[in-house]
């Protein structure tokens, strides 16, 4: 490549004076960068707003890629379906009859165990489903593990709310807009969650170790007490997530904690759900009645 | 950086990549909003390979602070801390602009092994900004630095594509 023309922009001094401005606003643009570094280091996320407004115009796009890819992959299936649909007709009016009896016991089941319920006034511990959105898009470039939720503040999406799907857990809501929020996934190197071990209740933390995999600490227990297929789910212990949400199975066993892979793969999620946050925020102590000051 | 002369009094045309540089590095820095949920890094930094194509292959088609607002939005759509982009790719401009006092007459390897120490340095600063030191992204970091350096011909070529309306002397 041919060298750069002359540093020295010829003899004007309007030239002169706009390449030294040019380097003095580079550096002071650097230094802005580097202190905005340090503030989003101690506080994350304070540009919040300005981050929601741009993914407030990139998730529609990136729902609609979605949609299309979602759309692509199943066309090899369709056109199996559409071949198969023939036999698969026959096949199944045969095994309607077939099951015809067994439907009737199980309803018969079905209504004697709701009349149990309603003895036992059970009610079923599932908590209740704020809305069910879709992650269109996630930070791909990033060591940081954040995906985005089509959903936001319009469909009562609010920070730090629980994020699963069928299997398991999958995030935690850090950020909400209007129609797009972030969701910080638990393979996140900054996410730490409470479990427990499902056979027998260990208390245990499972933080992201941002390659996909997830570190899992004895909460009080010297030896590593963990055995490769252990089930992880959240205990509820800080009012966050819901308990007995399966996190992971540990896969490995370490010197002082295990590996653990995570029972959800947030990209082969259909749906996902945003959860209530399962004990809320309590609210703030009463203030002090204000006493007259004296004079 | 001497767009402002005038030979011979006619004023030449104004080259578009004074503003296909900045678009063309925006929607690089958008290939994030791909529909993929992913576990690890595995896409490489695009707005930062065509920031360097477009440096290295037309130096004056971008102010040397140029990088700071394109640095800023790549911030915002990339899940970095805000600020890192904006830090690194000025500080990548300054560093180039100093290398091109000293090595003067390059050819594309030279270029090339610019581009990859540059965006190595910015990966792996990026990784220490914004992961913690526990965190095991050290194997997937260098697959994503090698991929990206391997990517820079191809920035290159298609910043010298788009920059195709330019008249050689």
């Amino acid at each position: 490549m041919a060298p750069p023309r002359n540093r020295r922009p010829g003899f004007s001094r309007r030239a002169q004076y706009g390449l030294f401005f040019s380097y003095v606003a580079a550096i002071g643009l650097l230094l802005i960068g580097g202190t905005l570094v340090l503030v989003s280091r101690y506080n994350p996320h304070l540009f919040a707003a300005l981050r929601s407004t741009v993914a407030e115009v990139t998730t529609p796009v990136s729902s609609g890629l979605d949609a299309a890819r979602r759309g692509i992959g199943g066309v090899p299936g369709a056109i199996g379906s559409y071949f198969g649909v023939r036999g698969e007709n026959a096949r199944l009016k045969r095994q309607i009859e077939a099951e015809h009896a067994a439907l009737q016991r199980a309803l018969g089941l079905e209504r004697e165990n709701q009349r149990l319920r309603l003895l036992l006034k059970a009610r079923d511990a599932t908590p209740e489903t704020i809305v069910v959105a879709r992650l269109v898009n996630s930070s791909a470039s990033s060591t940081r593990r954040y995906a985005t939720l089509n959903a936001g503040s319009w469909q009562r999406v609010a920070q730090g709310q629980p994020v699963r799907d069928g299997a398991g857990l999958i995030g935690q809501v850090v950020e909400a807009g209007p129609n797009a929020s972030r969701v910080l996934l638990v393979t996140d190197p900054d996410s730490t969650i409470p479990v427990r071990r499902a056979s027998d209740g260990l208390p245990a933390i499972v933080t992201g170790r941002g390659d996909g995999t997830l570190d899992v600490r004895a909460a009080n227990a010297a030896a590593n007490p963990f055995r490769p297929g252990d089930l992880l789910v959240t205990s509820g212990t800080g009012g966050v997530f819901p308990p007995n949400i399966p996190i992971g199975r540990i896969t490995q066993i370490g010197r002082d904690s295990a590996t653990a892979a995570p029972v959800s793969n947030p990209d082969m999620a259909d749906f996902v759900m945003v959860l209530r946050v399962f004990l809320p925020e309590p609210a703030p102590p009463p203030q002090p009645f204000p006493t007259p000051k004296a004079k | 950086m001497a767009l402002d002369l005038t030979p011979l009094g006619v004023p030449s045309p104004r080259p578009r990549a004074r503003w296909l540089a900045p678009l063309s590095i925006a929607l690089a820095s958008l290939i994030t909003i791909l529909p993929v949920v992913a576990t690890v890094p595995f896409l490489p930094p695009f707005g930062l390979l065509m920031l360097l194509g477009w440096r290295l292959t037309r130096a004056d088609a971008l102010r040397v602070w140029a990088a700071a607002p394109l640095g800023l939005f790549d911030d915002l759509v990339s899940g970095q801390p805000f600020g890192s982009a904006m830090f690194l790719w000025t500080a990548c401009m300054l560093i180039i602009d100093v290398l091109e006092t000293r090595i003067v007459w390059r050819n594309f390897w030279q270029d090339w092994l610019i581009a990859a120490g540059a965006t190595g340095f910015v990966l792996i600063a990026g990784r220490f900004i914004a992961a913690p030191i526990s965190a095991k992204v050290d194997a997937a970091l260098l697959l994503q630095a090698g991929a990206s350096a391997m990517l820079f011909p191809l920035a290159s070529r298609l910043c010298a594509w788009l920059d195709r309306d330019v008249q050689k002397a």
